[in-house]
């Protein structure tokens, strides 16, 4: 045991206010129309917190706290008067709280909304939502988005500045602006996930970290738009990877492909969760991308419990998919559920009508084409690609993986 | 764009290189890597470097010369190699840098290079 008794207090803390920073933003933001100043006044009420809840114990109604806190804080910065005593302001944010009885309005669909607005370039909405919503900061989103960290910043702070400057409402979005920002809001959320696709051996990309993060973010999502079978879609699919998160990795970090991973590692309750929600969005009878990407996943996962070939239904998954998101990703799931259903050589056609110059440096494309020709034996070239995506992998799991089966 | 990308890796490594077991692992990690490097032909150029205790540093101080053994500083990780690659973007620069048999047990610097210089 390394924690004492008021680290943990400090941690216990820590969480409390995380847990609050998306609703505070969103309703500050509101307030004031003005994301950086109510993120610099919530980040001024955490520090608050942090300094003396550990000592006082958590508020009963941290979220009270903190807003009474940032409030003050802005108003003080709007006034620009004479600065008030630390300890002075904690006094009168205990007595305000105890006042503030109303809960506090959950305007994080709002701040999702605004974060996905076409005034913010596509590539930052991401972002935007991860440090606005849940309050993550710049260094660590630009780590998980290879991004350099000081553009990353800029990035933000230019987007926070367009939205304040075109004056955009932190309003609850009506029926148009789900209709036309929806779809944004739940493809920002799964970017934040990363490509949580195993089909074949050796293409797993992991973005460890932010996983927890984006299902947090979709159940956020959920809560305030359960009517949405795409949203469910959306928890359902990152529910299914995650369940297998454990049995990707042997103990030593060895990569396990889908096909040789013990089922028994699989987290059951996760299973079963993703199935009822996507249950639950089939009965809507308006199927999309998301949904049909978890029943492609909830396939593989019962191919597997089963034992039995599933490649046919998938395969009709797939083409229904692609008609929803041509992705590449996409087209490289169907060919390797092509292999099985119609062989390698099908499958190895299917490759080369894909797009080469946007595969060219496309780690599962190679591994993919590798497995393809390995299973019709020709061995040299199988393991050219099977080394070229060995080098455009970055996990030393998957590469080992890739090497080894490439022959050394 | 043109950007350096430079490997600095553990000492450790540089032991490895030559290790009967190890070296393997080693040699065909960065190999499968700078193929793929070659292939996506990005690369302007670059080398693998052999290991710091061959390397020789100079310095001129008040006139007079220092000629000394071993890299410029000796910190925990040395340079191991670079590459001069030709991108649109540095985030392209970063993501080879990080697919890099370094990025996991070193350090990956990248760096643009500054436009040519007129030496006319």
């Amino acid at each position: 045991m390394s924690g004492s008794p008021s680290s943990a207090a400090a941690r216990a803390a820590e969480r409390a206010a995380r847990l609050s920073y998306g609703k505070l933003l969103a309703w500050l933001a509101r307030e004031w129309r003005d994301m950086s100043a109510a993120e610099d006044a919530l980040a001024d009420a955490f520090r608050k917190a942090l300094e003396t809840w550990p000592a006082s114990g958590i508020p009963e109604k941290p979220d009270a706290w903190l807003r009474v806190a940032a409030r003050h804080r802005l108003a003080d910065s709007a006034r620009s008067a004479k600065v008030r005593g630390d300890a002075g302001s904690t006094l009168a944010i205990l007595a305000e709280q105890e006042a503030t009885e109303a809960a506090i309005p959950d305007r994080r669909l709002a701040l999702m909304f605004v974060c996905a607005h076409p005034a913010v370039p596509e590539k930052t909405q991401t972002p935007l939502m991860l440090q606005t919503v849940l309050g993550l900061d710049a260094a660590r989103i630009a780590s998980a988005f290879l991004i350099q960290p000081a553009a990353m910043g800029q990035r933000l702070s230019r987007a926070k500045a367009e939205i304040r400057d075109r004056g955009l409402r932190f309003e609850e979005p009506g029926p148009d602006e789900i209709a036309a920002r929806g779809e944004r809001v739940r493809e920002a959320i799964y970017a934040a996930y990363g490509a949580g696709w195993d089909g074949i051996a050796g293409t797993d990309t992991r973005r460890k970290g932010l996983m927890e993060e984006a299902i947090w973010l979709a159940r956020v999502l959920l809560e305030v738009s359960p009517t949405d079978p795409e949203v469910r879609g959306l928890l359902a699919l990152m529910l299914h990877c995650e369940a297998r998160n454990a049995a990707r990795r042997t103990p030593d970090g060895a990569y396990v492909p889908l096909a040789d991973q013990d089922t028994t590692l699989w987290n059951r309750d996760l299973v079963f969760e993703a199935e009822r929600e996507l249950m639950t969005a089939a009965r809507a009878g308006r199927p999309g991308r998301f949904q049909i990407e978890a029943a492609i996943q909830s396939a593989a996962v019962y191919a597997r419990l089963s034992g039995r070939n599933a490649g046919a239904a998938v395969l009709q998954l797939y083409d229904h998919l692609l008609a929803f998101a041509p992705t590449i990703g996409n087209h490289l799931g169907r060919i390797a559920v092509l292999a099985d259903v119609a062989g390698a050589e099908t499958a190895l056609d299917a490759l080369s009508d894909l797009p080469q110059e946007r595969v060219r440096d496309h780690q599962p494309f190679h591994a993919l084409r590798g497995d393809l020709l390995a299973r019709l034996d020709r061995r040299d070239e199988a393991a050219v690609e099977l080394r070229h995506a060995a080098g455009l992998s970055e996990d030393p799991g998957v590469r080992a993986f890739l090497l080894a089966r490439a022959g050394g | 764009m043109q950007y350096m990308i430079s490997f600095y890796e553990p000492e450790s490594t540089f032991i490895d290189r030559a290790d009967p077991v190890k070296s393997p692992d080693y040699w065909g990690a960065w190999t499968a890597y700078i193929g793929a490097m070659y292939q996506s032909g990005i690369v302007v150029s670059g080398a693998g470097l052999q290991a710091p205790h061959t390397a020789t540093t100079v310095r001129i101080r008040d006139g007079e010369r220092l000629v000394q053994d071993g890299p410029v500083i000796a910190t925990k990780e040395q340079l191991g190699g670079y590459f001069v690659v030709d991108v649109p973007h540095l985030e392209d620069a970063i993501a080879w840098a990080a697919r890099s048999p370094a990025s996991t047990i070193g350090s990956v610097e990248v760096r643009p290079v500054l436009p040519p210089m007129n030496t006319n």
